[in-house]
């Protein structure tokens, strides 16, 4: 990471106090005012949008290959999502994801 | 499914009356331990997860400091994930900064959804809340709340501050015991992909509907196409995609509904 400790700070900051104004919004100042419905349907689905989008790319070109794709990544990845649908165990799904990736790197 | 024979029907009338009443007469005191007692299950998932992040980041270059921060100021699992990572990738901070508050603006639909239960609180009773309201604390407590409509404010402040202390402390706890081990974690063990499996087990339970698979996989196709662009800005194009997929599946699926 070559960001500095101040920049790490800030990030820490601005969030955390992003992150607090958006739980109170209604509850405080907001309170009941209507907003449009289109603005409280996407709200629905941010993190089933943000992170998907977040961890594809290094789920294709991992940073450690040096962004060659490779299989143990993509096959780990792949139990994760499969075991987290089946399962809706998010604890069981990274134990699986984690197995799959330390035994294929193991054996290949 | 057949019909229930009547009597039964009316004994489960019965327990469900018990449950209110039993709710409707607990002291603060009670409504609290039964807000903790009610959340410990969710533990299982907490602490694991804590101790994730406090080993990730600590890897990442964190210091115990600055990861306590995360866990205490920010206190939102995904979008702590999420900022380390791009921080990691070395991305512009206004695009840390702005990625990382997208995946937090759903509690904005939380905090609404809360209002009609909480509007008599005080101020500052409501500034505790908003501090504490995660997707567990908030699972729980409009569950409950919606079950006993009839609860005083106390209880139902109660019942939150019992799931909050229950969800929000272990939290930090586990973070902090995460990065204390993560500095003696050696380099050579692949971390890397921790944080990619993470985000995956967290996503995979959420696609429930056509509408949120729909914009699960539009958010992964517009970020593969748009890898090649500075690192974070892709994410700002691909999931603003994805969540007005969502949308619009939804919005069709309703008129299909009518």
């Amino acid at each position: 990471m070559q960001v500095s400790d101040m920049m790490i700070w800030v990030v820490i900051l601005v969030l955390g106090i992003g992150t607090y104004l958006i739980r109170w919004s209604f509850l405080g100042a907001l309170g009941d005012r209507d907003m449009p419905g289109w603005f409280m349907r996407m709200l629905r689905y941010t993190p089933v949008a943000v992170l998907p989008a977040l961890v594809a790319p290094l789920v294709v070109w991992p940073a450690a290959t040096g962004g060659e794709p490779d299989p143990a990544r993509m096959a780990a990845a792949a139990v994760t999502v499969a075991v987290g649908v089946l399962t809706r165990n998010v604890t069981l799904a990274i134990l699986a994801g984690g197995v799959t990736l330390a035994g294929l790197l193991y054996m290949l | 499914m057949s019909p229930l024979p009547q009597s039964q029907t009316a004994a489960r009338q019965a327990t469900a009356d018990d449950a209110s009443e039993r709710a409707l007469a607990r002291s603060p005191q009670a409504a609290f331990r039964h807000g903790i007692l009610q959340s410990v299950p969710f533990m299982v998932v907490i602490v694991p997860f804590a101790l994730l992040f406090g080993v990730v980041a600590t890897e990442a270059g964190l210091d115990i400091a600055q990861v306590m921060g995360f866990s205490v100021l920010v206190l939102a699992g995904a979008s702590q994930f999420t900022a380390v990572q791009l921080l990691s990738d070395n991305a512009p901070t206004i695009i840390v900064i702005l990625s990382a508050l997208a995946v937090n603006l759903r509690m904005a639909m939380y905090s609404a959804s809360l209002l009609p239960w909480l509007r008599q609180a005080t101020p500052g009773q409501k500034a505790w809340v908003a501090y504490a309201l995660v997707d567990q604390s908030y699972a729980l407590s409009i569950q409950h709340y919606e079950r006993h409509p009839r609860l005083s404010m106390t209880q139902r402040l109660a019942y939150f501050a019992g799931t909050a202390a229950v969800v929000c402390v272990p939290w930090m706890i586990a973070s902090w015991v995460g990065a204390t081990v993560g500095q003696a974690i050696p380099d050579d063990i692949a971390l890397d992909f921790a944080m990619p499996i993470t985000f995956l087990a967290m996503i995979a339970p959420m696609l429930r509907t056509p509408a949120h698979m729909a914009a699960c996989f539009v958010a992964i196709a517009a970020a593969l196409v748009l890898a090649g662009l500075p690192s974070g800005l892709g994410l700002l194009i691909a999931a603003p995609l994805g969540m007005a997929t969502g949308a619009l599946v939804e919005v069709r699926a309703e008129r299909k509904g009518r």
